[in-house]
């Protein structure tokens, strides 16, 4: 009785087990399917599919980590592209100094970029990225410290709505004509590339591949699981008041400010690891990544999968990426005004998303049964 | 040809009038042309010595055909008609020259190569011009051409012009010309041999703004190699050293004058870009993503207005700015009515629908249009700048800018506060079910609001449109710096606009040379991220019951 009741949290959510189990359950078969399964069989699964899917992993834990405080805290973060974008620097920066003096300088210390700036010692903030732990350490607490200064700063003070978004979005274009800069030692306009390996594993092969896939999906997992506790718990209620009445709930006696703060912090870090996990499977971090439009298309996945599920998050991610992938490649021209037409569309006729479809459907069909039943109960007695 | 017509009159006039007056000034004038169209039949000669002669005269008369005249001689287009002896100046045309009388300006057509013969010049006489121009120059009535030809002289000196100057000296009148003419003096003085000239010529560069001057003041006080200085007297260095601090002090006051002013034309464009969206943001509380696309609609409306009518460039920009208004306006009017409208109240959806709006009308454009920058022609009353002396110069462009930003605020600002549609419009923004319970159509006056704020987008997209490249990602690099300005200023507030939208233009440009431009702009962000903390409603928040609202 006791176990059931602490796993309740696990227990009600029935179509996030649903989608858990089915992300489970795609990333076993599929590397078996690319892995063991002969190259010219019907069942293969190329190294291409895999490495999309991964890809749109990743971005469904992004996803994930913005419904987190958008659909449950009310924050509009137009600035999530930004910690994404961090997380993905810190793994560079540990793939870079894998490469050692493999780079076309062969300099065993600087890479390559900073040997072509004539650089001649590594700059401090770039010590300890040679330790895998050190930099998966930073993944999560450089977007964390970032998220927590800039939110101490904004919650404290009552930035809220649509101003709090605004200044997000300033802060990712700050950061990105930052990143764009030579004198940062990030690369610059091209950012960190041509990674090799990442522990010793070469990224070229298939098996570092479905690796890193299925690393992706184990974090989307672990991710969803931390999210749905958080959500479930009672600082998960604190969250939903302050979403629907932020005053009322100041005025009950909560901080209000710390409760914010500690979701975008946990949100923060979730997008780095996020990032940290795209970048080797797309082998390049750039400034691009921080450009503002990255950060708002975040918020339409999430609008358009349904805002407040957290599943409903997993699955816009994956449904507007999918598209993205195949309407730009079809019909390059058309994507913007999909995508155009999408924001309005789901902000005009889905304010729930497809989630919220699936619902309403669901409702009217309990509701038509309930009063056959009803009829039918009538006519019996 | 009619002031041909008034020529003969005055002529025949003036001999009516003779007998009545002493000495009436317009058969003086009649006079001196006589003789002038003598002296110039004198230049067909092929004798040198008697053109000098000539050319001596013709520089002692008074007249305003003189100096046409002369430095055609100069350049090798004066000639004279074969047939008749006339003096012509000529443009070389297909086959043969287009010929003008020197006299009378008449457009005598064009002839072929050998209707015509050159007044030839050698060395002593083309030396003997230059000198002679110069000096009609700087002898000129005209205060102007008084001081071109004594900037002329500064920036290339020439000893042989010392008398002249001399003589123009005493007889200026013009306190600015006489400065410049003494200067002028004083560039070729520097070289002379006496020291007490040389400190006369340092003392006359005093306070006078010109980059030769300074260039050569520097020079003087500098060492050589060997330790020795390059002007031996130590009297003339220290005054070289004391008239260049001045001039320093001077230059520094001018680059701040110019910094500043670049301050402004910086922030005239962020309050172009923004003042529509302090109506949209501040007065409708809409956030508008698609604020960035209507200013590209602008200013592809104005490209298209050139493409309308590629002779007159400079009408295209005045025609360009009400045809903006209407486009970005009725774009503004059809978003609201179709979208907008459903989501009053809901601020962050709106911010999203509208984003994909501009997602739309981006696409849009590159689709119609084409990816690429398209280049907006500039006119040429927009195109130079205003040399106010050495030190400072405007350039047009962005003076134009600055002045077109004040007036777009100022008549925003009276339609808001004296009109009826500015008093329905405030009235509905402060109180929606009040304003309509008296009978105002809300819904109407949101539109034509929202309508408004569009257009006055498109506007300043005819302005962007002289200033940066037009092409599809032209809004989306305006949109954030606009809201940061409105924000910044505080909601709701014309005012607070304008004074945010200076005080970051002028901000940045002071910032920018020590910080570099990329490095102020984050700078400058960063600020804005650190005020909007400690004052989330801006410089000039609201105050009042309505503001949660």
């Amino acid at each position: 009785m006791t176990s059931q009741s602490r796993l309740a949290w696990l227990m009600n959510d029935v179509a996030g087990r649903r989608l858990m189990a089915l992300i489970l359950a795609v990333i076993i078969i599929l590397p078996v399917l690319n892995l063991w399964v002969p190259k010219d069989s019907f069942f293969h699964v190329s190294s291409y599919t895999i490495g999309l899917l991964g890809k749109y992993l990743c971005y469904a834990l992004l996803a994930l980590a913005v419904d987190l405080i958008w659909g449950y805290c009310g924050i509009l973060s137009l600035g999530h592209g930004a910690f994404f974008a961090l997380g993905g620097y810190a793994m560079g920066m540990y793939m870079m100094r894998q490469i050692g003096d493999r780079g076309v300088y062969g300099n065993p210390l600087l890479p390559d970029f900073m040997v072509f700036l004539n650089w001649q010692e590594l700059p401090w903030y770039w010590y300890g990225f040679d330790n895998f732990f050190f930099a998966m350490v930073m993944v999560a607490l450089a977007p964390g410290i970032l998220a927590f200064v800039f939110g101490w700063l904004a919650f404290r003070s009552r930035v809220t709505g649509v101003y709090l978004s605004i200044i997000t979005q300033a802060m990712t274009y700050a950061l990105m004509l930052a990143f764009f800069r030579n004198d940062m030692g990030f690369g610059g306009n091209n950012g960190l590339t041509d990674f090799k390996d990442l522990l010793g594993f070469s990224l070229q092969k298939d098996t570092t591949k479905v690796a890193l896939f299925v690393c992706s999906g184990v974090a989307l997992i672990l991710g969803y699981l931390l999210c749905r506790y958080v959500v479930s718990s009672k600082l998960g209620r604190v969250l939903v008041s302050i979403r629907d009445a932020e005053s009322r709930t100041r005025f009950i006696g909560y901080r209000v400010e710390h409760y914010k703060l500690f979701v975008f912090v946990l949100s923060a870090m979730l997008a780095g690891v996020a990032g940290a996990l795209y970048v080797p499977q797309v082998g390049i971090i750039n400034p691009g990544e921080f450009s503002p439009i990255n950060s708002i298309e975040i918020i339409i996945w999430v609008a358009v999968g349904g805002r407040g599920f957290l599943y409903g998050a997993i699955i816009g991610a994956v449904l507007v990426n999918y598209g993205k992938t195949f309407f730009t490649g079809a019909f390059p021209e058309i994507w913007l005004f999909m995508l155009g037409g999408l924001f309005v569309v789901s902000t005009l006729f889905l304010p729930q998303g497809v989630v919220g479809i699936v619902q309403q459907w669901k409702d009217k069909r309990a509701e038509k049964k309930a009063l056959q039943a009803g009829a039918s109960g009538e006519v019996a007695s | 040809m009619i002031k041909q017509y008034w020529g003969v009159l005055l002529v025949l006039f003036s001999c009516l009038l003779s007998g009545l007056y002493a000495s009436p000034a317009w058969a003086e004038d009649a006079e001196a042309g006589a003789s002038l169209e003598s002296l110039l039949s004198e230049l067909t000669s092929s004798s040198f010595n008697k053109k000098a002669k000539a050319v001596e005269a013709i520089a002692a008369l008074d007249d305003e055909r003189v100096l046409p005249v002369l430095e055609a001689m100069l350049a090798g287009d004066l000639f004279y008609r074969k047939s008749d002896d006339k003096i012509v100046f000529t443009a070389s045309a297909e086959s043969g020259y287009q010929i003008t009388d020197a006299l009378t300006a008449e457009d005598l057509g064009a002839v072929g190569k050998r209707e015509v013969k050159k007044i030839s010049t050698n060395n002593r006489l083309r030396k003997q011009l230059r000198t002679q121009i110069a000096g009609y120059k700087l002898l000129s009535k005209k205060a102007e051409i008084r001081l071109a030809a004594a900037d002329d002289l500064i920036k290339t000196p020439s000893p042989e012009f010392l008398e002249v100057l001399q003589g123009a000296i005493k007889k200026e009148k013009d306190n600015s010309v006489l400065k410049a003419l003494k200067v002028a003096r004083a560039v070729i003085l520097l070289q002379s041999d006496n020291e007490v000239d040389r400190i006369q010529a340092v003392k006359d560069m005093d306070g006078f703004a010109n980059k030769h001057t300074m260039a050569m003041l520097t020079a003087l006080v500098q060492q050589n190699e060997d330790g020795s200085y390059v002007e031996s007297s130590e009297l003339v260095r220290e005054e070289a050293t004391s008239v260049l601090k001045g001039l320093k002090a001077m230059e520094t006051w001018y680059k701040f004058v110019e910094d500043l002013f670049f301050g402004f034309s910086l922030g005239s464009v962020l309050l172009l870009a923004a003042v529509g969206l302090a109506i949209t943001f501040g007065v409708m509380g809409v956030i508008n993503m698609a604020h960035g696309e209507m200013i590209m609609l602008g200013a592809y409306t104005t490209y298209v207005i050139q493409l309308i009518m590629p002779n007159q460039i400079g009408a295209s920009l005045i025609v360009a700015v009400p045809a903006a208004f209407l486009v970005s306006g009725l774009m503004g009017v059809i978003i609201e009515r179709t979208v907008i409208r459903h989501l009053y109240g809901r601020p962050l959806e709106t911010l999203l629908a509208t984003f994909g709006i501009s997602l739309i009308l981006q696409q849009l454009v590159r689709s119609v249009f084409s990816p690429l920058n398209r280049s907006v022609i500039t006119p040429d009353w927009m195109s130079g700048s205003w040399e106010l002396n050495g030190f400072l110069s405007l350039t047009y462009n962005r003076l134009y800018i600055i002045i077109f930003a004040l007036m777009v605020l100022f008549g925003l600002m009276l339609l808001l506060k004296k009109s009826f549609f500015g008093l329905q419009m405030r009235a509905v923004t402060q109180n929606r079910s009040m304003a309509s319970s008296m009978g105002i159509r809300t819904g109407w006056v949101d539109a034509m609001t929202f309508g408004l704020g569009s257009g006055i987008a498109g506007i300043a997209g005819v302005a962007l449109s002289q200033l940066t490249n037009v092409g599809p990602n032209l809004g989306q690099s305006y949109i954030i710096d606009s809201f940061l300005v409105v924000v910044f200023g505080g909601v709701g507030n014309l005012w607070g606009t304008f004074v945010a939208a200076m005080g970051l233009g002028i901000a940045n440009k002071f910032v920018e040379p020590m910080a570099g431009a990329v490095l102020a702009k984050i700078l400058i962000l960063v600020f804005i991220i650190l005020f909007i903390q400690r004052r989330p409603r801006g410089l000039f928040a609201i105050k009042g019951r309505f503001v949660e609202g």
